[in-house]
């Protein structure tokens, strides 16, 4: 393996890993404030088609990125509509969203597949993308990937120094205690809610603009579900989800590669490894008792009712 | 004194929402109803926009796959492991257990069913059947056992847990079916050998596919719901799942309400992928179920946790799969439409279910600052 | 109230049962096999929407096709992403009561279902694809597109610099194996220094996994891909890596003008024209049809102009030799990745053979999963 080769697989690494990181800080906020949404197929799904479908109208990427990014926000603002203000179960509601979000982007999207567009191109950083191998992999990608970095260093930020992500935590927590001290349950989760959601629409975007630039129906393959698992295995913390999307995206080439030598593992058993690996870290995350307490939110998946 | 709590809904609209001093049974019953006609209304416009008469799509999806009785039969093999999975996903749900894992529950069922099926490819004895439908239904059990495990264990979320498994249970599938289980005279395609007929679920009739795990389902049902409503363990799950901590103070055992929930539903979703395999299907092949785990959750909500409401939910979801292929054929419209519809229908269920435990009532414009200022201090 | 709805729901199944008249199996009975009839219904189940670049979209085009060249004496329908499975036998059947004349399958999965309602409707005509199992009214086909992949597989040796070439593919069962070999043998005709490498999505279907199969394939060296998978992600890929690419099922060049070398494409129309003719004559009779390049099942997609001139002469020239059946892609001598020679010199590989393929020839380097 030499050097050359290394950058390369780093450098797909970081493109593959893009969608999961952006979902999973998306729904990782969510989370945090205490609401599971499980609808991530289906927002992707939705981001991915009106971003294709405005590309193809307009022919601009920046507009179509944007939509992208508000067709997710739209889905999610229905999902928090119902799950917040009508205090329905957040789980029904996510797979209600994952459904109806596929029936409706292929409902949509029908006209439109088999049309191809050109996709976002990479941006090279000037200067940074000519140091050797770092500048390659890090500085060489398109602007989406530098979204998600400064997207991530924002969710980073807001957790570690902000009032407001402390207030989010809070209420992920104890809603009930929240309330006391003047936060507005609602008003913090409907903001994370659609927070995921316009990251979400953003990953699906990416997907249909960037990374495979064309629209087929159910075109995400299940990333949603990856990067809701990601979420639990970086234990509700930004740094591990950059951490273990990479890490899933790692996976996922070198397995592609190690095709044919005698690393070789049936394919299948393979497409396991994500979920194993989830597995494996719920597992040594929850029986630290005091480890789960400090990262899962206690009201995750609760919906709030005020006691009356 | 108002009960009432200012919530994001004031925003939008100059109401209020108010908990009801108990849930409202006419809501619990009208709310399904509710939601079907405000699907079918939305279905009516979706279909206008596509340029399409509403009444024939809407008869096209709805009554038409119904108009024989080959449909009705078909209907019933829909029905059924629909109906498996629902009764064990109730079990869980009245304990606030959050099961999504029968879809993976399902494929095992099959994959194991279908492995010891394969064990008797040259019998023709018809007890060959109960070996397999066990193997089913202990591999179902076994995949739940692992999610109770995990739950009771190790204090993971089986929201979580169940996905991951489902996943995995999917891919566990695609190997053996690929690999282990492939026929040897089916020219290397990723199928398995067929079943000899004994090992075939009787049919309730010659002429069509419906076989007797209608019945499983049926009993399955009847079973479940004398459980839930007249025995202690099922007293015990309704207690559980109302108010934990009144349960832990009675003495309940949390974890073995646990295990016994998600083994009963394991094996349920077990029972229902080996009878798919060894029914319709007749063979192990990489797709077994079109997603009836997760319909099942859809089941269990549109049929509020009620025994006939679960029936009348299975057939309804049901009749979404026919629908969309029917309209498909006669009126050529997309295949989008079941996912669209079951979304929709889920989505309003959900929103009109707010009106069973409480009112929306309208907020008078003088008693604005004075609620505000209760609401405040009830916080 | 819950009686009453129970009520309800009742009387909606009586209302439901007593609105049926008849069971629509009658349509199936007037259609005779002797008679010339004046028009017919066809119906299409496919296993993927048809808006895909591949598969299925070929069937449909064929569909457009018949429609086109018969007017009013065809009348055609279609269920698109039907799942193989317990629903198949449904949608066949339904179809099967619903007066059609002549019915396709379009995957190999419908196989068992296809021969299920055969059995019931025995005034109906099917046929299957990809499939080996025939009955007295069901007929099976496939079309032999490694005879074109062996075309492309010349221009692939001539193209690549690198000598390494790069194949996607979805699962190791033997119409993909069989397309690799047939691609492999063209490319060591022509270049027998270049190996072609195997990467498996398992998918039929996922453009990410594509995309980034196509690139690992790209980071060991290969500058020429090709793939049996059905989005145009790979064609997309070589055209953004400045490599080149040849695809499949339907011509993909609008996804990398530059890239696209050419496609290996299916043509199914002649032979479904052929078939419906048959059922209005009265003369269809049940097939185990294998069609290639002879028949216009298989072709290549117009070739880039980039290609050297010899090289699209040679391609014309091999087209030519199979099309008049004094070429056979798998003509001996063959050997597999071990050297040993599998067809003599002299000796073509049988169709039987070919329809269980489950061996790499010399060229293909990895080894063949066995799951």
């Amino acid at each position: 393996m030499d050097i050359e080769l290394i950058t390369n697989i780093l450098y797909a690494t970081i493109r593959t890993g893009t969608p999961l990181i952006l979902i999973a800080l998306g729904e990782m906020v969510c989370e945090k404030s205490g609401v599971l949404n499980l609808g991530q197929e289906g927002m992707m799904l939705m981001g991915a088609v009106v971003g294709f479908m405005a590309a193809v109208t307009t022919g601009n990427l920046y507009l179509a990125v944007l939509a992208a990014v508000v067709a997710g926000i739209l889905m999610s603002a229905l999902f928090g509509f119902i799950s917040i203000s009508l205090v329905s179960n957040q789980v029904a509601t996510g797979l209600a969203l994952t459904i109806f979000g596929g029936g409706l982007s292929a409902f949509l999207g029908a006209s439109y597949v088999g049309m191809g567009i050109d996709g976002v191109q990479p941006m090279f950083i000037p200067l940074l993308s000519d140091i050797p191998v770092i500048g390659k992999i890090l500085f060489q990608q398109d602007p989406l990937v530098y979204l998600s970095f400064a997207l991530f260093g924002l969710v980073y930020w807001v957790f570690k120094c902000t009032r407001v992500g402390l207030n989010i935590r809070a209420v992920g927590e104890n809603p009930e205690a929240a309330n006391a001290m003047g936060i507005n349950v609602h008003a913090v989760r409907y903001m994370c809610v659609i927070f995921g959601g316009a990251m979400t629409g953003l990953a699906g975007g990416y997907l249909s603009l960037a990374y495979t630039p064309l629209w087929s129906e159910g075109m995400t393959a299940g990333k949603g579900w990856i990067a809701l698992s990601l979420v639990v295995f970086a234990s509700w913390k930004a740094e591990r989800i950059m951490l273990g999307a990479y890490l899933f995206g790692a996976a996922s080439i070198m397995h592609l590669i190690l095709q044919g030598t005698r690393f070789e593992i049936a394919p299948n058993l393979l497409a396991m490894l994500p979920y194993v690996a989830t597995i494996l870290v719920l597992v040594f995350l929850s029986s630290n008792h005091a480890k789960t307490k400090l990262n899962t939110p206690m009201s995750l998946g609760v919906p709030y009712r005020p006691q009356l | 004194m108002s009960n009432a709590f200012s919530s994001s809904l004031e925003f939008i609209f100059p109401f209020k929402i108010e908990k009801r001093p108990s849930d409202s049974k006419l809501m619990s019953y009208l709310s399904p109803l509710i939601a079907i006609l405000f699907t079918l209304i939305s279905g009516a416009f979706l279909f206008l926009s596509l340029g399409v008469d509403p009444s024939t799509a809407l008869y096209t999806f709805f009554i038409m796959p119904l108009t024989d009785v080959y449909g009705w039969t078909e209907l019933g093999i829909k029905v059924a492991p629909l109906l498996l999975c629902a009764t064990g996903l109730t079990l869980c749900f009245k304990a606030k257990i959050w099961n999504i894992g029968a879809e993976g529950q399902f494929i095992m069922g099959a994959l194991g069913g279908g492995a010891m099926a394969l064990q008797f490819l040259e019998s023709d004895s018809s007890w060959v059947l109960i070996p397999i439908l066990i193997a089913g239904m202990l591999s179902g059990l076994a995949w739940a056992g692992l999610a109770a495990l995990l739950k009771t264990h190790f204090k993971a979320n089986e929201i979580l847990t169940t996905i991951m498994l489902n996943y995995i249970a999917l891919n566990a599938l695609l190997y053996f079916v690929h690999g282990p289980l492939k026929d040897p005279n089916g020219f290397n395609f990723p199928q398995s050998a067929l079943f000899s007929d004994s090992s075939l679920l009787p049919l309730l009739s010659a002429d069509y596919r419906l076989n007797i795990s209608l019945l499983f389902g049926l009993f399955a049902l009847v079973v479940i719901w004398a459980l839930m409503s007249r025995s202690w363990i099922g007293y015990q799950i309704n207690v559980l799942g109302e108010d934990s901590a009144a349960a832990r103070y009675a003495g309940f055992k949390e974890k073995t309400l646990t295990w016994f929930a998600l083994l009963t539903c394991g094996a349920l979703a077990g029972l229902a992928g080996v009878s798919e395999v060894t029914g319709p299907v007749g063979q192990l092949i990489p797709h077994v179920s079109p997603g009836y785990g997760y319909a099942a959750i859809i089941v269990v909500f549109l049929g509020r946790m009620q025994p006939v409401g679960i029936l009348l939910a299975s057939m309804l979801l049901a009749l979404t799969y026919m629908g969309g292929e029917m309209v498909q054929m006669e009126m050529t419209l997309p295949k989008s439409l079941t996912g669209l519809f079951q979304g929709m229908l889920l989505f309003f269920l959900l929103a009109t279910d707010l009106l069973i435990s409480y009112r929306i009532i309208r907020i008078k414009k003088s008693n604005v600052p004075s609620d505000n200022a209760i609401t405040v201090s009830q916080g | 109230m819950k009686f009453v709805k129970t009520l309800l729901a009742a009387s909606a199944m009586m209302a439901a049962i007593s609105g049926c008249s008849d069971s629509g199996t009658e349509e199936a009975v007037t259609a005779s096999p002797a008679i010339t009839k004046d028009s017919v219904k066809v119906g299409f189940v496919y296993v993927s929407p048809t808006g895909d670049a591949g598969w299925t979209h070929s069937h449909d085009q064929a569909r457009k096709y018949v429609e086109a060249q018969l007017g009013d004496k065809v009348e055609t329908t279609y269920v698109e992403s039907v799942p193989e499975g317990a629903d198949a036998e449904r949608v066949i059947r339904n179809m099967a009561s619903n007066g059609h004349d002549l019915i396709f399958t379009t995957s190999f999965g419908y196989m068992n279902p296809t021969l299920k309602v055969a059995a019931r409707f025995p005034d109906v005509k099917f046929e299957h694809a990809s499939g080996y199992k025939q009955a007295e009214n069901v007929g099976s086909y496939f079309s032999r597109p490694y005879q074109g992949r062996y075309l492309s597989g010349l221009i692939a040796g001539k193209t690549t610099k690198t000598n390494v070439i790069g194949y996607v593919a979805a699962f190791p069962i033997p119409e993909v194996v069989r397309g690799i070999n047939a691609f492999t043998k063209g490319v060591r005709e022509v270049n027998p220094n270049a190996e072609v490498k195997v990467v498996w999505v398992s998918t039929w279907f996922d453009p990410a996994k594509e995309r980034e199969a196509a690139e690992t394939l790209i980071l060991q060296n290969a500058d020429v891909l090709t793939q049996h998978t059905d989005s145009a992600a790979v064609i997309q890929t070589a055209e953004a890596k400045g490599v080149h690419a040849i695809g499949y099922h339907s011509d993909m060049s609008e996804y990398g003008q530059k890239a696209h070398l050419t496609s290996v494409v299916h043509n199914w129309g002649p032979l479904y024209l052929e078939k419906v003719k048959s059922v209005i004559n009265g003369t269809w009779k049940k097939d185990n049809l294998w069609i290639g390049i002879a028949e216009g099942a298989t072709d290549l997609a117009p070739l880039n102009d980039s290609i050297p001139a010899d090289v699209k002469a040679l391609v014309a020239e091999k087209k030519a030799a199979i099309k008049a059946g004094s070429f056979h892609v798998f003509n001996g001598p063959v050997k597999d990745q071990s050297g040993a020679v599998k067809v003599a010199e002299g000796a073509t590989m049988s169709d039987g053979d070919l329809q269980g393929f489950n061996w790499y020839v010399e060229g293909v380097s990895g080894t063949l999963p066995k799951s």
